[in-house]
């Protein structure tokens, strides 16, 4: 049994972390009232700038190149959902729509931009990806050393604490409320001197810094390079986990791990005592009948926040 | 009024399509095979001409042919794209419109397609890599990839200490049965102990799932894993390589599949890739197309590539992996299917019998 687990946890958390990223990036956005259904597309940029910048300055920055690489798809990601915000703050777009075409500019940008700068329709692999390690001392405690500890992604780490970090924001500090304050009651908020506009922006833009964060992590750990298939669904994974989590960083990052658990039992279930016989076909798709038990009965009703995906237009009522 | 322009617009554009389409047609009655200078093209799938792979492979083929026999690039060999799957009957009328003698499509997810064109236009010829089409215009190319599967579970069996291999498959399908039969037979041909853990992602594009399939393969002990799951593939390297990484001297390999994937393999100085099944669509496309120039189109027929016409091989890169030892032991499997001493199971019936026989 702790052999399982052994193996299950670490491959769970590393699954998990691009999507928990990704889905906090989310829980601002549509904390704020925007939905953001182009965080795939977001995680699409993430992908192709730090793969792109992986490849280009591995040989100056060597060991350093993958954290580089990371900052560089974070700032990448804030500029591209910079389209989304002022097409749906400034011009009052339809959210759902620019966010459908987010993610299409993004797959196509990606490609071309690819096409152009190595001439070929998919990178080669990284060279300086991340690796995994054992956390020193931490790895020794018995049992919970090899579970947690031991060949463990450090981007799996920063996601969790981040998830904490993320509530933290968002309920303990004032500006956190506003955030919360602007996605419920927009007008009640203006009227207290809160700038909704402003503070929608930064929402969307913490969304794509994050999305591109996870995209990021995606192509440094797992993935290696970047092609048109690179980020296939996880963005809309993240989605899931965002109203799986009930619009709450800590909830999202339940949801990011549980979908990773799922994910990595149907691997690993072949080789459990219990689940042998079990056809590979069920234990392929349990993830997903998982995941609509899930929502569909245990967590409760799930309520987005009330001026979520309405644009907000100063003096009307 | 922007909006009327743009529907005028598009109304002009359907227009012309109508009538030049109609002209092409017109025009195109009584052509194929026999015309005095030969031309050849082929329509990709979504993946392009430089996708490291398949389309990539039987461009360069064309190109080969096109060059041996001194024909210009888009006057006597060409390619149309495909950008999604609704392209495909779209390119292939276009080369026929075109007076294209002999149209390839790469790939089965042509296969449907051109069966449809291939009624329509029964003065052209066609030939489909990957699927069988069974029609009179159309030449199916296929490969005999458990053979080389074969080869790459000797090899992967020679390799092993743990005994114990692994195999990841993309999709479940006839196809990539194949390549699951002809590995374990080989794999048991050289140790009727060994323990063979298949796995499918039951995608080709989920590098994640990849990684997480090798994760818990190399963490069972399995010390050799050969993939046949495409972009997913790209996850079991990612794996091995982490595990290399951080245990340099382990052993954690990988065979690739398709083209020699040395390269997805490199890490500092070590590198994971122990060998790849090659599957050679170059060497196919060019001798189809060299075949129906000089007028011996194998049209309705099955041709199939295999280890006796270099259309299937397995790489020989990583010399420092890829010992003496395995050397010997897959050129003797090889001499042996060559020579017809064994046959490669294709199915997984023909996989029990052959174990069973052992």
């Amino acid at each position: 049994m702790l052999d399982i687990l052994y193996s299950i946890i670490p491959q769970m958390l590393f699954f998990a972390a691009p999507l928990i990223f990704t889905a906090l990036g989310g829980v601002y956005s549509e904390r704020s009232g925007v939905i953001n259904i182009g965080l795939e597309g977001l995680m699409v940029i993430g992908a192709f700038s730090s793969v792109t910048f992986n490849l280009l300055y591995a040989d100056v920055l060597g060991d350093a190149t993958p954290w580089y690489s990371l900052l560089v798809a974070i700032i990448a990601g804030m500029l591209f959902s910079l389209i989304h915000a002022v097409a749906t703050i400034t011009f009052r777009a339809d959210q759902t729509v620019t966010g459908v075409a987010i993610n299409m500019l993004a797959l196509g940008f990606g490609v071309f931009m690819i096409k152009q700068i190595f001439g070929k329709g998919q990178t080669d692999f990284i060279s300086q990806p991340i690796y995994s390690t054992d956390v020193p001392f931490l790895v020794d405690i018995p049992v919970i050393g090899k579970m947690f500890f031991n060949n463990m992604y450090i981007t799996s780490y920063i996601a969790i604490v981040l998830s904490f970090v993320a509530w933290y924001v968002l309920y303990k500090t004032p500006f956190g409320l506003r955030i919360r304050a602007v996605g419920e009651h927009p007008m009640a908020a203006d009227t207290n001197g809160i700038k909704v506009y402003t503070t929608r922006y930064i929402g969307v833009i913490i969304s794509g810094a994050l999305a591109g964060l996870g995209g990021a992590v995606f192509a440094m750990t797992i993935s290696l390079n970047f092609s048109v298939s690179t980020i296939a669904g996880q963005g809309f994974m993240a989605i899931a986990a965002v109203i799986f989590g009930k619009w709450n960083p800590l909830g999202a990052m339940g949801a990011a791990l549980f979908f990773g658990f799922a994910q990595s039992l149907s691997v690993v279930g072949s080789s459990i005592p219990l689940l042998e016989n079990v056809p590979q076909v069920y234990l392929l798709i349990a993830p997903y009948v998982l995941t609509i038990l899930a929502l569909a009965g245990f967590i409760g009703r799930s309520v987005a926040p009330k001026a979520s995906g309405v644009p907000y237009v100063k003096g009307s009522r | 009024m922007k909006m009327r322009r743009y529907a005028v617009l598009l109304g002009l554009i359907l227009v012309v399509g109508v009538v030049l389409s109609a002209c092409g047609s017109g025009s195109s009655s009584g052509q194929g095979g026999s015309g005095d200078s030969f031309k050849t093209a082929m329509v990709t799938d979504t993946g392009g001409i430089d996708d490291k792979s398949f389309n990539q492979s039987a461009w360069e083929g064309l190109t080969k042919f096109g060059e041996d026999n001194d024909l210009k690039e888009k006057e006597g060999y060409d390619y149309l794209q495909s950008n999604s799957a609704s392209d495909y009957a779209g390119n292939l009328n276009r080369l026929v419109q075109s007076n294209t003698d002999l149209i390839f499509g790469v790939g089965f997810k042509l296969a449907e397609d051109i069966g449809k064109v291939a009624d329509q236009n029964k003065e052209t010829h066609f030939a489909i890599i990957d699927s069988v089409v069974e029609k009179d215009n159309v030449a199916s190319i296929v490969f005999e990839e458990q053979q080389g599967s074969f080869l790459a579970g000797v090899a992967a069996a020679t390799k092993s200490d743990s005994g114990k291999i692994g195999f990841v498959g993309g999709e479940e399908s006839e196809l990539i049965k194949k390549f699951e039969a002809g590995y374990v037979a080989g794999a048991k041909s050289v140790n009727k102990d060994i323990e063979v853990d298949v796995q499918y992602a039951g995608s080709f594009g989920a590098p994640d799932k990849g990684k997480l399939i090798a994760s818990n393969m190399y963490n069972s002990g399995v010390d050799v894993i050969y993939h046949s799951a495409g972009g997913t593939g790209n996850g079991v390297f990612a794996q091995a390589k982490d595990l290399k990484n951080n245990n340099p001297e382990g052993n954690y390999w990988v065979i690739g599949v398709d083209r020699d994937q040395y390269d997805e393999g490199q890490i500092g100085d070590n590198n994971v890739t122990l060998t790849s099944m090659l599957k050679a669509v170059d060497v196919a496309v060019a001798r189809v197309a060299q075949d129906s120039k000089d007028g011996e189109f194998p049209g309705g027929e099955i041709v199939s590539f295999g280890l006796k016409d270099d259309g299937i091989g397995i790489a020989e890169t990583n010399t420092e992996a890829y010992t003496d030892d395995i050397k010997s032991a897959v050129d003797e499997w090889k001499q042996k299917i060559i020579d017809g001493d064994v046959t490669a199971p294709g199915t997984a019936d023909e996989l029990k019998a052959y174990v069973d026989s052992l």
